[in-house]
């Protein structure tokens, strides 16, 4: 692999999306969202102004978990199949690239832009949240931008492989949306479900792990399981083995969503 | 995944150094089917370093998957096809593919970078140093575009950038795919002489094109395709005598005299004479062209002019496609 023809496809990619503002645009709905969140959260209650950290963090997990892997899909559908519909692919591969570079230099260039979006969007509020909490505070809002950095990553190559696997930017589209409802809306229904019916019995060690096959819960868990209130709040705390608590566990398993959805995009592509 | 090894380049180099008929582009066998079609069906192929090489076929001839199969774009069902000795899409091919240029039939390039941009972008891929994007612009006349994103280029200024985007590098081997749609007369003209003076450093050319009278003075040699197959494959000149189409003398007498020209052909095989507007057509088998030659010499000065029309490369081109 050459590293430089990585680099020359993400460069292109990365400063397509600095040059047309969707990195300035995006990182301005995180920074709005996150504020109007700590500082609005509780006025359903009657409360305003910033409460905890914690609670900060457990409001924007549910916005994120919408947000993050919608943008990431949008982001990441028309990597290749935009390339082919145009007719720009023939020309870029007839270049001395190899196609694992262009989809790795496609994924890393979009991964970028999506990465400086979510930390710039966040951190501009962490610095604004930075007077009124303390240190550990600031850990736990930092492992959110991380874990939701990891998140975007994880949907931005599913969005890849389907880009490869899609026949035209149309059919991609709707599928990078039926991704969204799927592991945004409906896995969890149907985990649900299935404990329903079931009455409670069957699958009742089992369920959680299959969560892991959801990068989205992947990342509730990640960024529940770290704080107390929250896990008191959610009283999920019986329910789950705590195995699933580690972090390094939940994190490894999202490097595999990032890297498998890759793999299977660039086995295909080549074919 | 293709790793670079400097064997290709060197082949690349030996090509240089080999006689001049040697082939940098072979195809044996090359064959590529989608499910029952059978869109290139076993194409050997020799193009040889310097010449200027046109493939021409009606649209789903197989052409264009022939082209991409060269490209190492589409990978060949059977057969092979090998560029400057490396097997396309092997694993010396990377190499081969810096010393390639390839414009694409209606290139398509980023509306969102600038005419120079676009160099610098392909120009790193290629491995080519920066400098020489700005020389290539002039070279096709683009220089006062180079700052102007490709949105705003006219469909002739977008080809003339695709073409400066093949010449990045100084390719030995260049792919043009319909090169001159969307160009004016005069843009047309100074493509083929940029295509001339390549040819003169001895810059490999496989070219297609529909506009088979604009082909017809400028390649070497031509393959004509049908079916998936080389149906023809020679000069223009053998391509024209494999057909065995008749020519037309047409020959203006004194007094218009159409019955003495007829008279002075006498049993020679004509095909067909006619009389048009103040001369005398006459269609002949190519084997019978000196016997009427001969024999309008008879006439003498009665001859006033004597015109001598070969088979367009149109006419070939119909001969072997249909």
């Amino acid at each position: 692999m050459e590293i430089s023809q990585v680099a020359t496809i993400a460069g292109k990619e990365f400063w397509d999306r600095i040059r047309n503002r969707w990195v300035l645009a995006v990182a301005l709905v995180f920074t709005v969202f996150a504020l109007v969140i700590a500082y609005f959260g509780a006025a359903q209650q009657g409360a305003v102004g910033f409460r905890s950290i914690e609670l900060t963090i457990a409001s924007l997990v549910s916005l994120v978990i919408y947000l993050i892997p919608l943008i990431a899909l949008l982001l990441g559908f028309d990597a290749i199949v935009g390339e082919r519909e145009r007719g720009s692919l023939d020309l870029l591969l007839s270049m001395p690239i190899t196609r694992f570079e262009l989809i790795l230099g496609k994924y890393l260039g979009l991964a970028a832009a999506l990465t400086f979006s979510t930390v710039a969007g966040f951190g501009l509020v962490a610095l604004v949240l930075a007077r009124q909490i303390d240190l550990a505070a600031l850990v736990h809002y930092f492992g959110f931008m991380v874990s939701s950095v990891l998140l975007g990553m994880a949907f931005l190559s599913l969005a890849v492989m389907l880009s490869v696997f899609a026949a035209d930017r149309t059919r991609a589209s709707g599928l990078a949306i039926a991704l969204w409802f799927f592991f945004v809306l409906v896995f969890d229904l149907l985990l649900l479900g299935a404990l329903v019916f079931s009455g409670g019995q069957a699958g009742g060690e089992v369920l959680p792990w299959l969560l892991l096959l959801n990068p989205a819960d992947v990342f509730r868990i990640l960024n529940i399981f770290g704080m107390d209130d929250v896990r008191t709040l959610y009283g999920l705390a019986t329910v789950f083995p705590p195995a699933l608590a580690e972090p390094w566990l939940l994190t490894l398993v999202m490097l595999g969503w990032i890297a498998a959805p890759l793999g299977v995009a660039s086995w295909r592509f080549r074919k | 995944m293709e790793s670079t090894t400097p064997a290709a380049a060197e082949a690349l180099g030996q090509a240089a150094a080999r006689p001049p008929r040697d082939a940098v582009i072979e195809a044996r066998g090359a064959a590529r089917h989608y499910g029952a079609v059978r869109a290139v069906d076993g194409v050997d192929l020799a193009v040889a370093r310097g010449e200027v090489f046109g493939l021409i076929g009606h649209n789903g001839a197989g052409k264009s998957t022939l082209f991409r199969m060269m490209l190492g774009l589409v990978p060949p069902s059977a057969g092979e096809i090998r560029i400057a000795g490396a097997a396309v899409g092997g694993r010396d091919f990377r190499a081969v593919r810096r010393r390639i240029g390839y414009l694409p039939e209606n290139v398509v390039l980023y509306d969102n970078l600038t005419g120079l941009e676009t160099l610098h972008f392909f120009a790193r891929l290629k491995g080519v140093p920066a400098a020489g994007c700005g020389a290539l612009l002039d070279r096709v006349g683009l220089t006062h575009a180079a700052a102007r994103r490709v949105r705003e280029y006219s469909k002739g200024m977008r080809q003339r950038l695709g073409f400066a985007q093949a010449l990045l590098g100084r390719p030995q081997i260049l792919f043009l795919d319909e090169p001159t749609t969307g160009l004016d007369p005069e843009a047309i003209r100074e493509f083929y002489l940029i295509l001339r003076g390549l040819r003169a450093e001895g810059v490999t050319v496989v070219i297609t094109s529909h506009i088979l009278a604009e082909i017809q003075e400028r390649v070497d040699r031509l393959a004509i395709m049908a079916a998936g197959r080389v149906q023809a494959l020679g000069t223009v000149q053998e391509l024209r005598e494999q057909m065995d189409l008749p020519l037309w003398f047409e020959v203006r007498v004194a007094d218009a005299d159409f019955a003495a020209v007829r008279d002075a052909l006498g049993s020679l095989p004509v095909a067909a004479i006619e009389a048009r507007d103040g001369h005398v057509a006459v269609q002949v088998r190519r084997e019978a062209k000196m016997a009427v030659f001969a024999a309008l010499a008879t006439l003498g000065d009665r001859v006033l002019d004597l015109s001598v029309r070969e088979p367009s490369l149109e006419d070939v081109f119909f001969g072997f496609s249909d």
